[in-house]
């Protein structure tokens, strides 16, 4: 047992720390990223191609850095911190973890050094709206044309940086009813092929995400990324990845949330003093601080469960995270804007914004209501 | 980081499991299990047969008994105490007066007391609040006027948990009384059979009678009991309080009690069906198993940080785990209330911990201490500071207000 980083883990928290402070520092900076042509800065994502954050958890074989889920854990939370919009999740963690554990070699030494290298992004299309949170629930259809190739047809919503990525790694169903766990398959798809049409749009929380229709999407056998055998699996697997780097988003942008809370209770004077001296707010913000430790503590469970190989128990462990970040990110956030009064409502400070991310980490891949009736139904964690 | 338990750990925790076993008579553990008061005399037999292995104060110094353990072995060991129902060694010997003496007692007083109190051959009590000193201890009142080579104690303390079997009290006194509140205190030891002290039991509002009120009236102390500094035994109580916070999170009872209100959430029947497949109370016993998780791993993240201070004082960190273990291991007997639903009213306590109930004994005896245990539990977040004391500790000293 053992909580302390290597240093070569030291070293990447400190070298990303350093360059988000500098890129993130002043809100209006994130303004103005979200008005580029991507809705991100593309000078951002080549530094962090340079400082070799995209290739993390990709193999060395495939030109990646071998890296593991603490790395990615570490990176996630300086962007939690940062308030970063970059497409970190849906490119590396999603899309690539896509890849990753369908364990098709050819894609992956073909797609992996253009990712590291930043000059391709990725999305993963497997939303649907009929579907909420129920993973298998994929209607979209990949009709075979017996050589191996597939037709897609169907409707993706809120795909996660689906309107600037250049691929999409679509999920769509070969056999089976609507919500039936066996015959989804997953495909790689260009993003400006026949038949896909986006509509992006920007989300609550900064960032940009697109509808995606397919319409008699062509693709050939060599863009099946995981065959309908297993890619129900696959996408498990990477969702349980994604759920464990943005529970460690969440951290960062809790505990840079409370820090700021904290400041401003000891700074703003009503009544002709600090407004922190009152007990009533100073328990407050221990109410914050003790959710946001007992997220961390589960975002580190997260990260070591994320690889566990018998998948109930993975399943059921992420569940538990989900659920106690979930409400830890909503009562961090709530409170956090009212202990700031009315400056924590406007557009121009940053306490929204946190608040606004937080809110939507926790209705990403099942909101905690959802994951507790799933741990439940699970039997629980013991 | 690596947050597995290696194998040599996992080697180590099934030797305690099974000495545990062994060596702990059941029906103790039984009773400790269901929240059953113990008597007198299981409390001194679990307790001599984890002595007996150095099990009783394996956090104190080697040489005074300690077993020189890494903090995950500490924390191996206190989980799978608790997880099997075996009573924490005496608290008020291992964890509360023993640690004080070892860090503030001269050599004689760790010779004379020390060796019978990792034996519980002295029973141990603590005299600390008052009527009128509770979260403020500071107030306190209770006086210990030197004479030539004595104190004399005159007050009275409260809530002084099992002190009807107590050989020994450790008190605070006022020595001081012109001086400011924490700088004329004094602690001071003093033998329950001295003339002029008299217990009186206090009923709580589970029916049992864990606590008492202790009287002094003109009770002769020899100086000698003096431990540390006169006046300065406001130091020994901080050290004293920051020690009583690490061990209060009680993981493993409330693991425990959990994986109780399964098993019987499983046989109890709703209609047509056991409990535990009623969707909305299974999702409030899952509720709790992740609060507990993420209480444990908070538990593991203190104990690293700990094995690495250097100053050995309280981590305020471990506030925290005060507050959401009491709060734990109280929404854990709501639980078990609930599971015995209308089987919980026909029940009383007796002074002795004895249940009366109409169904007893029979098969629904397990519901005999459901709602007992839930008034009982409600002291979890008043004692040891309560847990506003301890949001004002983490106000100040986490977030500097």
């Amino acid at each position: 047992m053992d909580f302390d980083f290597s240093d070569e883990q030291r070293q990447l928290k400190d070298s990303i720390d350093r360059l988000l402070n500098g890129a993130y520092g002043d809100l209006n900076k994130r303004v103005g990223y979200m008005k580029e042509p991507t809705g991100y800065s593309a000078n951002l994502w080549r530094q962090y191609a340079e400082l070799g954050l995209l290739g993390v958890p990709f193999a060395e074989e495939h030109g990646g850095l071998g890296q593991g889920l603490m790395e990615t854990m570490i990176i996630a939370e300086a962007f939690g911190r940062a308030l970063a919009i970059e497409p970190y999740l849906a490119t590396v963690v999603l899309a690539g973890g896509a890849l990753r554990h369908s364990g098709n070699a050819t894609l992956l030494g073909e797609l992996v050094p253009a990712i590291v290298e930043g000059k391709l992004t990725l999305a993963l299309a497997h939303q649907e709206k009929q579907a909420r949170y129920d993973l298998a629930d994929t209607a979209t259809t990949a009709r075979s044309d017996g050589k191996g190739g597939y037709t897609l047809e169907g409707e993706k919503c809120v795909v996660l940086h689906g309107d600037s990525a250049d691929k999409l790694i679509v999920s769509a169903r070969a056999s089976g009813a609507r919500a039936e766990r066996k015959g989804i398959g997953l495909f790689l798809v260009d993003a400006k092929a026949n038949g896909v049409t986006r509509r992006g749009y920007p989300t609550q929380d900064g960032m940009r995400a697109a509808d995606v229709t397919l319409s008699g999407v062509k693709i050939g056998p060599e863009a099946v990324v995981a065959g309908p055998e297993k890619g129900l699996q696959v996408l498990e697997r990477v969702i349980d990845e994604a759920i464990a780097a943005l529970s460690s988003e969440a951290v960062g942008a809790m505990a840079s949330l409370h820090e700021m809370t904290v400041d401003y209770l000891k700074t703003r004077k009503q009544f002709g003093v600090a407004i922190g001296s009152f007990q009533v707010l100073q328990h407050r913000a221990v109410d914050m601080l003790t959710a946001l430790e007992q997220a961390r503590s589960m975002a580190y469970y997260a990260t070591m469960m994320a690889g566990e190989a018998d998948a109930s128990e993975r399943r059921k462990a992420m569940s538990a995270a989900k659920v106690q970040v979930g409400r830890s990110a909503r009562h961090v956030g709530e409170q956090a804007i009212q202990l700031h009064g009315g400056i924590g409502m406007t557009m121009e400070y940053k306490a929204g914004h946190y608040f606004k991310r937080l809110t939507m980490i926790d209705m990403a891949f099942g909101d905690s209501d959802h994951h507790l009736r799933e741990l439940a139904k699970a039997g629980g964690l013991s | 980081m690596d947050l597995r338990f290696s194998p040599e750990e996992n080697a180590f925790r099934q030797e305690l499991r099974s000495y545990f076993r062994s060596a702990v008579p059941e029906a103790i553990r039984t009773k400790v299990n269901e929240n059953r008061h113990l008597t007198k005399q299981e409390w001194v037999t679990a307790h001599q047969a984890l002595h007996a292995k150095g099990l009783a104060v394996p956090h104190w110094p080697k040489q005074w008994g300690g077993a020189d353990w890494t903090p995950v072995q500490h924390y191996i060991y206190t989980e799978e105490l608790q997880f099997n129902g075996v009573p924490q060694p005496l608290p008020f010997n291992v964890s509360m007066c023993g640690p004080v003496v070892i860090a503030f007692g001269t050599e004689e007083q760790k010779k004379r007391f020390l060796p019978r109190m990792a034996s519980l051959d002295d029973w141990w009590c603590q005299g600390f609040s008052e009527p009128g000193a509770g979260s403020d201890l500071a107030g306190l009142k209770t006086s210990a006027v030197r004479k030539g080579d004595h104190y004399i104690v005159n007050g009275q303390k409260t809530w002084t948990t099992l002190a009807q079997h107590a050989d020994w009290i450790f008190c605070l006194c006022r020595t001081d009384p012109e001086a400011k509140k924490q700088l004329g205190i004094s602690f001071i030891l003093i033998d329950m059979k001295t003339p002029g002290i008299t217990v009186r039991p206090i009923q709580t509002i589970d029916g049992g009678r864990e606590v008492n009120e202790v009287f002094f009236d003109d009770v002769k102390v020899p100086v000698e009991n003096l431990v540390g500094q006169e006046h300065r035994g406001w130091d020994c109580a901080k050290f004293l309080l920051g020690n009583e916070r690490t061990g209060i999170a009680r993981v493993g009872y409330s693991k425990q009690r959990v994986q109780r209100i399964k098993e019987l959430a499983a046989k109890v029947m709703a209609g047509d069906k056991p409990l535990i497949e009623d969707e909305h109370f299974r999702e409030k016993v899952a509720a709790v198993e992740v609060d507990l998780k993420a209480l444990e791993m908070t538990q593991m993240r203190v104990l690293a940080e700990d094995s690495k201070r250097k100053d050995k004082l309280p981590n305020p960190m471990s506030s925290i785990l005060k507050i959401r273990g009491s709060e734990i291991q109280q929404a854990t007997t709501a639980l078990l209330m609930e599971v015995a639903g209308p089987l919980a009213l026909p029940y009383q306590m007796d002074g002795e911990g004895a249940m009366h109930g109409s169904n007893e004994p029979d098969d629904n005896d397990w519901a005999a201490p459901a709602a007992p245990t839930y008034f009982n539990y409600r002291k979890t977040s008043i004692y040891g500071g309560s847990n506003e004391i301890q949001r004002n500790i983490l106000a100040k000293a986490v977030l500097g207000f």
